[in-house]
């Protein structure tokens, strides 16, 4: 399995088009449903955090969810069940990173699958996918 | 939601009774585009001919376009209003996130109208506007400070654009800027005194929508396209390596870099302040603009000690470009990038258009030095390449403590109406020009372009390939055909919104096919026709507010200083006008 590492945070130039990847493969133009933020450490002259997804073993947000909607993915991180999923956002306030995004549209999270489809179009190498056991 | 049915959204704000609301202008989409296209229309709409720029009667519209967040380099927001630097139909541009966020927040324009009975700033998040107090953020020194403030008592980061004013726009400086991520401007024609003039010290918008595209198998082949052109292309090299700082050097060795006024076209010390310099000693980030993988911001760490406090030290980042550096370094003599980069500081936290500071910083030091005006008016000494005395110059053109500041916050040309020394007050229809002295057909494009900007028609390049290839001059008229084809077509760059900087890449056959996806069909022969169409709107429109080309005062300076193509010949130049006037006068006809 693999799963999305952020290589080197500090050559992020913080153009988002790895936002903008992420919605795009549901053919989305925007941000609604990216998995992954990028935004300013506090000023665009202190750089830029990349939040997503870093795969947990032994996720916290699996762990709360009420209704097992958020299955743990082989090699870390989850999947999620949309039919299962009742929006109640208990993942979201376990993720101590942030990096349960959410889909104001339709009310639920959006989780990094680690597809790596955003780090095709990292301009900059600052993504990448990794082997995890 | 569709995408076009989003972008034809339009924003009405109304300062005065503090309400807001939505309409559906299909119509102006459908017609113009976006950007610019459709900018233009809202003015024609919303400003009466004779409106004060400074009054209730003003309005400020952002616009975006179709293409903005659908591919990259699609960036940039388009800011429309009256100017209160020369009084006409005014238009600058932004990077940052502004688009993106104007754009996913699910509108295609904002119109700002009306003004505040108190400061406040507004924060568009989504569907929602708020209004609020802006009386603890009016008279802050810096624009760094609001920005951080504003940053901590807003949400939705990296969603978000924070365009604020500093005290020059409060202060209706003519030529203030607005600042937005802090290294990204809407820096010409006065904006910021506009802002100021609404009491209205920041707009922070917050866009986390998403939209549909018909045709999602094609969009996204397209969008490969665009960036494998992105990122591979020799079109965008200059830009991704050193920056528009490149320029520097080039413009040297060819004798059309501007020095101390336009006295010159080389500076001795260019070396010390090129980009390529810059990137070998200061060079710290490289930030890039929402959906744009070139990352052509530029910002170097300038690490001040504290004289009084041993092993104390300041460390502030500034964003350098080759317009900050012809303003701030070569134009005044300034051999030193610690020099450069302290004056620049200053212009940013006080919200000043660069150019139009550096020009009129030019401007004082001759007249200083010619001793039109004296430590009386001025309040300090001045010579060429002094940044201290420049730092203290730029700070009282915001707080005016006299008459003569007072009239120098109104920019070069009334000053020098005032005080003497037109001959070296460079303007062109009042608006200070960027950096480049490279011939003829530049100062024409000054005159004649609609913003009186370099990227109106980048003539200044054209001048450069015909010395390249060692053509001769084109005869007046065929320059201006060349200048006025230029910026029609630019004209769709901006409607669409595509970054300038990537018209390298923005062919007309390439815009073609990043249309189709939305199921929108023009030929590179319509896009053409709009982009002259709305060239003639926009002349339009300044001619009847008053504008007229033949009118505009060509200063001594830049036709007494050799370019690469020798001294300018004057005649050559007022030909070329009288031409444009002949093409204006038939558009008109044209039109009715």
């Amino acid at each position: 399995m693999r799963r999305l590492v952020v290589v080197d945070v500090n050559k992020c130039v913080g153009c988002q088009l790895c936002m903008l990847a992420c919605s795009r493969r549901f053919g989305i133009v925007g941000y609604s449903k990216s998995a992954i933020w990028v935004r300013s450490a506090g000023g665009f002259e202190r750089g830029f955090t990349i939040v997503v997804c870093r795969a947990c073993k032994d996720p916290p947000c699996a762990r709360v969810c009420p209704t097992n909607a958020l299955r743990v993915r082989d090699g870390g991180g989850v999947i999620l069940d949309m039919s299962k999923c009742i929006g109640c956002g208990l993942c979201r306030d376990a993720c101590d990173i942030g990096a349960v995004m959410w889909d104001y549209e339709v009310g639920k999270p959006v989780i990094c699958v680690h597809c790596g489809f955003c780090v095709n179009y990292c301009p900059h190498n600052v993504l990448a996918l990794e082997e995890v056991s | 939601m569709d995408w076009f049915k989003s972008l034809s959204n339009v924003l009405y704000i109304d300062l005065t009774r503090k309400t807001y609301w939505v309409e559906s202008r299909e119509e102006l989409f459908s017609k113009w585009l976006g950007g610019i296209g459709v900018a233009t229309q809202l003015y024609k709409e919303e400003v009466p001919r004779n409106a004060d720029p400074l009054g209730p009667e003003n309005v400020i519209i952002f616009a975006v376009g179709p293409l903005t967040g659908l591919y990259p380099l699609a960036s940039k927001t388009i800011a429309v209003f009256k100017s209160p630097l020369n009084g006409y139909f005014a238009e600058s541009h932004a990077g940052g996130r502004s688009a993106l966020a104007i754009r996913f927040a699910g509108y295609g324009a904002i119109v700002i109208r009306g003004v505040s009975d108190r400061p406040i700033y507004v924060v568009i998040e989504d569907d929602k506007v708020r209004f609020r107090d802006g009386a603890t953020l009016w008279g802050m020194r810096s624009t760094e400070t609001v920005g951080r403030i504003l940053r901590e008592v807003t949400s939705g980061p990296g969603y978000r654009a924070i365009m604020r004013i500093g005290r020059a726009g409060e202060r209706l400086v003519r030529y203030a800027s607005v600042v937005t991520e802090t290294y990204r401007h809407f820096g010409r024609l006065g904006l910021g005194a506009v802002m100021g003039s609404k009491k209205l010290k920041a707009i922070v918008v917050v866009g986390r929508k998403g939209f549909k595209v018909p045709d999602i198998p094609t969009y996204r082949a397209v969008y490969d396209e665009i960036y494998q052109l992105a990122v591979k292309s020799p079109a965008m090299k200059k830009y991704h390596d050193l920056g528009t700082a490149a320029n520097i050097l080039a413009l040297n060795s060819i004798k059309a870099l501007p020095t101390r006024n336009f006295s010159s076209g080389v500076f001795e010390l260019a070396g010390e302040v090129s980009g390529e310099k810059l990137a070998e000693t200061i060079l710290a980030r490289r930030v890039a603009c929402a959906g744009c993988p070139t990352a052509c911001v530029h910002i170097a760490a300038l690490r001040e000690p504290y004289p009084e406090e041993p092993y104390f030290y300041k460390v502030k980042f500034l964003s350098y470009d080759h317009e900050p550096l012809y303003a701030l370094a070569t134009n005044l003599g300034i051999g030193s990038r610690e020099g450069f980069l302290k004056l620049l500081d200053v212009v940013e936290e006080e919200g000043l258009d660069v150019i139009s500071t550096g020009v009129v910083l030019a401007w004082a030091t001759e007249a200083y030095i010619n001793g039109l005006i004296s430590e009386k008016e001025l309040l300090t000494k001045l010579g060429w390449g002094d940044y201290e005395s420049y730092i203290k110059v730029v700070r009282n053109i915001v707080l005016q403590p006299n008459d003569f500041y007072k009239t120098l916050a109104l920019g070069v040309e009334e000053v020098a109406k005032k005080y003497g020394g037109l001959d070296y007050a460079l303007a062109f229809n009042k608006v200070e020009p960027a950096g480049y002295h490279t011939g003829p057909l530049y100062i024409i494009s000054l005159i004649v372009g609609s913003r009186h900007s370099h990227l109106d028609s980048g003539a200044y390049s054209i001048d450069q390939e015909l010395l390249a290839s060692k053509k001769p001059l084109p005869t007046p008229q065929e320059a201006v055909e060349r200048i006025v084809e230029e910026e029609s077509w630019r004209q769709v760059l901006t409607s669409l919104v595509i970054c300038l900087f990537a018209r390298g890449i923005y062919k007309p056959e390439i815009v073609e096919k990043c249309l189709k996806p939305l199921g929108k069909s023009l030929s590179t022969e319509e896009l053409k026709k709009l982009g002259r169409d709305i060239w003639v709107e926009k002349q339009l429109i300044k001619y009847s507010e008053g504008f007229n080309v033949l009118n505009v005062r060509i200063p001594k300076r830049v036709l007494e200083t050799p370019t690469p193509h020798g001294v300018v010949d004057e005649n050559y130049v007022r030909e070329a006008l009288k031409y444009f006037d002949l093409i204006i006068n038939l558009s008109r006809k044209l039109k009715t």
